[in-house]
């Protein structure tokens, strides 16, 4: 399969959004490209797992784009790259259905929002890290304006603080890139594949192994940098959450796993300690935070920051088990949290409070949309049968393979942390949805429209698709993490 | 050998036959219309763009004063090519203007300055031509001949031009004191290390060149200049004049000061690192949008210097490409400036709340370049700012570009909050729908299409790669 097209279709969409005229033609060409992309998806994968297993990413597209730097357009995709496509895909789907309703400025809304999933697309198959980084801040400009433009509450404060720090991000991304770039042996290139091949001394991999990790890291939340999360995801309009928390969090874990660690094996080693402290800590800190929460949106986000602190302690604890776990949490954070933030927009949309107090007893005016919340609120606790239990136990088993004083106390406060997040999920699910109802006008609210439902439906088949039988996506993901460990272990 | 003088002259012949027929027209007859005199020097640059991009002579001619190959005949085609979007985007402004033609004949007569600077392989050439291209700049800068601050902003750019060209002079002078000569060529091998007064010599010319391109500590002028030129001038001095001097600038520092690379590298890299820093704090706080490009025109000149701290051909390239990436970008800027100076008169940033809603087009492009600008992709800034700190970098000083990278944040924050006042925030007296006349907006696909496509197409940094190779 020609993976340029991943990059191509959501330009060639977003250029009919440009010419379409009115608001019901602009939706449907959005929802018709962004299904094309995710039949697309689901056919790629289907064609990699009939390829015979090989080692080296598979369609491979190389062509040069900067001769003077070596810089090359270079794409393919392995396991972990497809489960990544393949959220995206789920996510960009859902987020266009949600978006129905979405009348003021709906043309920029959605040329906005196909232009961001063609960002993650790029990142995700990209070969090349200036392929890559430059795909990684391609999505800058679509979040600050979404925010800004369609967001509420503290929305331009939010849209900035999100803009520049992701901007910081990218800026230590770039020095570790420079130094990948200069220091490693051989002919100065940016190929992933003749970069792991390369050497790097082990003084340079300790110096330039923060700036990347922390520059990714601070896409995924990375403890100290994790402030924008909260206020970004809070102010972005559904779409524009269910975006960020559901992809774009996620360009960094991939980052750090991709570059930042399989570049520099030696650094990820040395640094190994420090970033498990860290990801403990976003893990215990984000639970605890979520508790004081009062705003449902901010809920998600706070406990965003704690799942996606799993990601980076997947990563930390540098085995295989562990690093297919972090993989398999970000796929089912992805849509776990895409699906949260969707249900929150709806109930939002209908009671114009995202507060628990305002709320109560909805499962008896809307049924379909409490039902999703109750389930959705499960898997982020982590019950069995849904993807998060699969992704977190995975990470636990991986982590207390390592026998180190350290490790283990580090994975056992973090598994602590599930009953912190049983405690949140549980009251504010219980609160809303069960308790007595609060206000009487609720009563007059409808339930999901049938785009709301698609959207609702779709995410959960992936939910339900990981939890029930995982091993399709493990099967994906484990080959890749193997030979990145053999990597490490070089 | 007189068809070769008429060869290897082409851009400063044709620059100065419209210089010329400008005059004759202006003595001649007054009733002319200012369309006709906009029309004839758009076609006659046009003329001198795509003869540049055809006949590509090289060689020397007045004694080897005057040198020409493919890399200068790029700068000078990269000059007209700015120019004469500039020329396309003043129209609006000089429609109904009494004094089109002396306009014109003045912003001609310093770009003939710049072409000759640019193919000078002598210091009194350099010096001559550096001359030509600034004091018709100073007569440009008091057009708004109504207003006090514009005759302010040429006071001040004649005065702080001619202090630099004094300090350049003496340079020179010190140069020739100890070498016995003023030929680039000659000087290059005549310098020796460790010989005071060529140091000193390599300091006056380097603050000089500091003035003309307006970095930090000689960078005073600026934002007063900036703000009191017609926006035609403002957008002219910022990228076409800069540029212009930045392209000798690659010249003297690479070829005739090579022997000081060591010494030049830590002064570039310390006035790269005051001139970015400075240049972003104070376009912070500006509320003018004129003050602030002329501040964020100010950190990109430290950003260009960072690149040119790298010192090898792909750091030279970087710089070029930069800046025709820049002119696209800027230009782009401007150009929307222009038409909402030229038709309301407004000139704030806040004046530019709601603009969106009314003038989509304009704001996008505003938008895209103010991207471009702040160095995001998938606009062409990107990729400029890229090369320009992976140059920087190529010699080691990763510090250097991590706080280079900080730099490009805090320049964000100014960037989007323009772009915040166009796109996100409501007034209840933002500016009407534009009328765009046929020229502006000429210029402005030209920039568009400049600004994202010089970026994803690989061929225009490579092209500009084997020129300087």
């Amino acid at each position: 399969m020609n993976l340029s097209l991943f990059i191509i279709l959501p330009i060639l969409t977003c250029l009919g959004i440009l010419f379409a005229k009115g608001t019901q033609q602009i939706k449907w060409i959005a929802l018709f490209g962004s299904s094309v992309q995710l039949i697309m998806s689901i056919v790629l994968f289907w064609q990699y797992i009939k390829l015979p297993a090989i080692n080296t990413p598979a369609f491979q597209f190389d062509a040069v784009w900067y001769q003077a730097w070596n810089i090359h357009y270079h794409v393919g995709v392995d396991g972990v790259s497809i489960a990544m496509i393949l959220l995206t895909a789920f996510v960009v789907v859902a987020g266009v259905l949600v978006s129905w309703a979405q009348d003021w400025l709906s043309k920029e809304f959605f040329f906005l929002l196909i232009l961001l999933s063609a960002g993650a697309y790029g990142f995700f198959i990209s070969l090349d890290i200036f392929t890559l980084f430059f795909f990684l801040e391609v999505a800058v400009l679509p979040k600050f304006l979404l925010i800004g433009i369609w967001g509420s509450g503290k929305k331009e404060y939010s849209a900035m603080k999100l803009a520049l720090m992701l901007m910081a991000g990218s800026g230590f991304v770039f020095v570790g890139l420079a130094g990948i770039y200069f220091q490693s042996s051989g002919a100065h290139t940016f190929d992933m594949l003749q970069l792991s091949q390369a050497h790097l001394s082990k003084s340079s991999q300790i110096l330039f192994f923060p700036f990347a990790f922390v520059g990714f890291g601070i896409f995924t939340a990375l403890f100290p940098f994790h402030t924008w999360v909260p206020d970004g995801h809070s102010s972005a309009p559904t779409a524009g959450s269910m975006f960020l928390a559901g992809i774009s969090m996620k360009l960094g874990g991939y980052g750090c796993l991709r570059v930042a660690t399989y570049l520099m094996p030696e650094g990820a080693h040395y640094y190994a300690p420090y970033v498990i402290a860290l990801a403990t800590i976003a893990i215990i800190y984000g639970a605890f935070a979520t508790m004081m929460q009062k705003d449902l949106k901010y809920i998600n986000a706070y406990s965003s920051v704690s799942h996606c602190g799993f990601v980076l302690l997947g990563i930390g604890m540098l085995t295989k088990t562990s690093i297919t776990g972090a993989v398999m949490q970000m796929v089912s954070h992805g849509l776990m949290t895409a699906l949260f933030f969707a249900v929150i927009g709806m109930v939002y949309s209908r009671t114009h409070t995202r507060l628990v107090a305002q709320m109560g007893g909805l499962l008896k005016i809307m049924p379909f949309i409490s039902t999703i919340f109750v389930i959705v609120g499960l898997c982020s606790l982590g019950l069995p049968g849904l993807s998060g239990f699969v992704a977190e136990m995975t990470v636990f088993v991986g982590s207390w393979q390592n026998a180190d004083k350290l490790y283990r106390i580090a994975t056992i406060l973090s598994c602590a942390s599930i009953v912190v997040t049983a405690v949140y999920i549980l009251r504010a699910t219980g609160k809303t949805i069960f308790g007595p109802m609060t206000d009487s006008h609720h009563l007059a609210l409808t339930d999901a429209t049938w785009t709301e439902k698609t959207a609702s439906i779709l995410l959960m088949v992936g939910i339900l698709a990981i939890g029930m039988a995982p091993f399709w996506l493990t099967n994906l993901i484990a080959p890749v993490s193997n030979d990145i460990i053999q990597h490490l272990a070089r | 050998m007189q068809t070769n003088y008429f060869i290897l002259m082409h851009h400063e012949l044709i620059i100065a036959i419209t210089i010329m027929l400008l005059l004759v027209i202006k003595v001649g007859s007054d009733k002319l219309s200012n369309q006709l005199v906009a029309n004839v020097t758009n076609g006659l640059l046009l003329a001198s763009l795509i003869l540049g991009f055809i006949v590509q002579p090289e060689g020397n001619v007045f004694g080897d004063m005057f040198h020409t190959d493919g890399f200068a005949l790029l700068q000078k085609n990269i000059l007209v090519f700015g120019t004469l979007i500039i020329s396309l985007q003043a129209s609006t402004w000089l429609k109904d203007y009494e004094h089109t033609a002396e306009f014109y004949i003045l912003l001609l007569s310093t770009l003939l300055g710049m072409c000759f600077m640019i193919s000078s392989r002598h210091f009194l050439m350099f010096y001559l031509s550096l001359e030509l291209s600034t004091i018709p700049l100073a007569a440009l800068a008091n057009f708004d001949l109504h207003l006090k601050r514009s005759s302010e902003a040429a006071l001040k750019l004649i005065i702080s031009s001619a202090f630099s060209s004094g300090l350049m002079l003496l340079g020179i002078s010190f140069l020739y004191g100890t070498t016995g000569t003023l030929s680039f060529g000659e000087v290059a091998s005549a310098i020796q290390l460790n010989t005071p007064l060529q140091l000193f010599a390599f300091v006056l010319i380097f603050a000089g060149f500091g003035f003309k391109i307006s970095a930090v500590p000689f960078h005073l002028w600026t934002a007063d200049v900036y703000e009191g030129s017609p926006v035609a001038v403002t957008s002219y001095l910022s990228v076409i004049s800069k540029g212009a001097v930045l392209f000798v600038f690659i010249t003297v520092l690479f070829n005739v000061f090579a022997l000081y690379a060591h010494s030049w590298y830590y002064l570039i890299v310390i006035v790269s690192l005051f001139t970015m820093i400075i240049g972003n704090l104070f376009a912070l706080r500006q509320t003018n949008i004129k003050r602030f490009l002329a501040f964020s025109s100010i950190s990109q000149v430290g950003f260009i210097l960072i690149g040119l701290s790298g010192g090898t051909h792909t750091s030279a390239a970087s710089v070029v490409y930069f800046i025709v990436v820049y002119i696209f970008s800027n230009l782009g800027a401007f150009g929307v400036i222009a038409l909402v100076q030229g038709l309301t008169g407004k000139e704030n940033i806040n004046d530019y709340k709601g603009f969106y809603l009314n003038n989509k087009m304009l704001s996008w492009m505003l938008g895209i370049s103010l991207f471009s600008l702040a160095g995001i992709p998938p606009v062409a800034g990107f990729f400029g700012k890229f090369f320009l700190l992976l140059s920087g970098a190529e010699k080691g000083a990763y510090w250097l570009i991590a706080i280079a990278a900080i730099n490009m944040v805090i320049s964000l924050y100014y960037y989007l909050n323009v772009v915040k006042n166009i796109f996100i925030d409501k007034s209840d007296t933002s500016i009407e729908k534009l009328p765009i006349a046929i020229q502006p907006r000429i210029a402005m696909i030209i920039c568009v299409i400049g600004v994202v496509g010089s970026g994803l197409c690989g061929g225009l940094y490579q092209y500009i790669y084997q020129l300087v190779k």
